[in-house]
């Protein structure tokens, strides 16, 4: 076995990826805080303002890395899950049931900065654009992932069905996206395009990649943080778990 | 057909359930008049305009069906799940996706057959053109198969649960979404003068797709819920 798949086995073993994550962690979330940083004063302060949108374009350089951010993470937990049901990896349950609850705030911050974006730009906080219905289906199905791992007694079964609804909604997303598109066509003669056929300039371009790179690595801080608490609750009990909080309470 | 042999036990488990239906069968009026008394409830809060409901019917009537399907959905598994008779049918050797599929069958034939049936008279009692109530039969047919297989797979997946109440509805109505659109917009193009066949045939593709998976989906959040 190379160094690769044998480091791979020990990373499913909880208290080896608790402590692996407890050391990442603070890296992961001080890259996250150093790219967004530049990526805001760039955004908010340096890139120039939309001739037909003003200073309220400026929401986008958070509310597009969240809206990719929103699909990635709902891939990211489908294929978590996919992991723990066929090879029954305890660890991807819980990565994957982490990753649910951030992928649906994501979710919500881009209907609310989308929203927001939507009154000065649009004239209205809500219309039913293809984009925004489907982003908003993608929340239901993020709530009911959340929903059916919260309602079983027993949290592992409730991660392995919610995983199996994640591995169904996965199936079901681009079927739902599409169908919206379709729908939106049908009832609307043209839909409001949001960057209609201009290419964007790099003093736009830098600050939506740095951002888009910052909301990355914060999902993945994000969701380490909830599976290692996870892991301790889960394994409540176990002896690593004891020596663990006998060293806490004499520290 | 040989008794122990798969098909066997496919029809075993269809004919079981259309009995267990029949004898039953006041229970299974309930989903169309809870669908009716949706219906009703258009005009009494829209108003009895025609111009005004007659837009909407093929609309309001695709919704209603979908409401009205999700009501049988949590008996589908549950009574079998108590009674220890799903933990049977899984060890008995079979392959549990075929007796899903038995199940679902028999499932729609006792929910969304009555439903399609149901359905465009329901619609023209709020208005509906006739020629576009005859593409809301068409919708109906494709469509609540549809909804009994993406509700089936939910509601195995609730199964092992004490009771599933409101979430099984959060778990099905968004994957459902598809089929209201294609299925709603089928009618609308009829009663425009639009062609049907694209969203008719996409409801097709879905159901194609679904038919096989489906069953799959369900078969293995039974055996998650029954180890």
């Amino acid at each position: 076995m190379n160094a690769l798949t044998l480091w791979f086995h020990k990373l499913g073993s909880p208290p080896y990826f608790y402590r692996f994550a407890g050391r990442l962690l603070p890296w992961l979330y001080g890259a996250s805080i150093a790219l967004a940083a530049p990526a805001l004063w760039l955004g908010l302060f340096r890139a120039p303002a939309d001739y037909l949108q003003g200073e309220s374009v400026r929401i986008l350089y958070i509310h597009v890395p969240c809206a990719w951010m929103s699909l990635f993470a709902y891939l990211a937990m489908a294929g978590a899950g996919f992991v723990a049901l066929v090879w029954r990896i305890k660890l991807a349950e819980l990565i994957a049931m982490a990753a649910a609850p951030v992928g649906a705030a994501f979710t919500f911050v881009t209907l609310v900065t989308g929203s927001l974006w939507g009154r000065p730009t649009w004239g209205t906080y809500w219309v039913w654009d293809a984009r925004l219905t489907s982003e908003l289906v993608l929340l239901f199905l993020y709530f009911g992932v959340i929903g059916l791992y919260r309602a079983f007694d027993d949290p592992r079964r409730g991660a392995r069905a919610a995983c199996l609804l994640a591995l169904i909604g996965v199936v079901n997303l681009p079927v739902v996206h599409y169908s919206v598109v379709w729908w939106n066509t049908l009832h609307q003669a043209q839909s409001v395009s949001l960057m209609s056929g201009s290419s964007i300039h790099p003093s736009m371009l830098v600050p939506l990649l740095l951002m888009a790179l910052a909301t990355h690595v914060w999902f993945f801080a994000s969701v380490f943080a909830r599976a290692r608490i996870a892991t301790l609750e889960q394994e409540a009990g176990k002896e690593w778990v004891r020596e663990l909080a006998r060293a806490g309470s004499t520290a | 057909m040989k008794a122990g042999s798969t098909a066997s036990a496919f029809v075993a488990v269809l004919r079981r359930d259309l009995v267990v239906f029949w004898r039953h069968r006041s229970d299974a009026l309930n989903p169309l008049v809870f669908a009716l008394i949706v219906v009703t409830m258009f005009p009494l809060s829209l108003g009895p305009e025609s111009q005004r409901l007659a837009p909407i019917a093929g609309g309001v009537t695709f919704v209603t069906v979908v409401l009205a399907s999700l009501l049988s959905l949590d008996a589908l598994f549950r009574s079998d799940a108590e009674d220890g008779s799903l933990d049977l049918l899984v060890t008995s050797g079979q392959p549990l996706a075929l007796i899903a599929a038995a199940r679902l069958l028999a499932h729609w034939l006792g929910t969304g057959l009555p439903l399609t049936l149901a359905g465009p008279l329901f619609a023209t009692l709020l208005g509906l053109p006739y020629a576009a109530a005859a593409t809301l039969a068409g919708a109906l047919a494709l469509g609540t198969p549809l909804l009994s297989l993406i509700g089936g797979a939910c509601a195995a997946l609730t199964v092992g649960l004490r009771r599933s109440g409101i979430l099984l509805a959060l778990l099905v109505l968004p994957l459902t979404l598809p089929v209201l659109i294609f299925g709603a917009g089928a009618v609308e193009a009829a009663a425009s003068g639009a062609t049907v066949q694209v969203p008719l045939l996409f409801l097709a593709a879905g159901l194609a797709l679904a038919l096989p998976l489906a069953p799959l989906a369900c078969a293995a959040a039974i055996r998650l819920n029954v180890s």
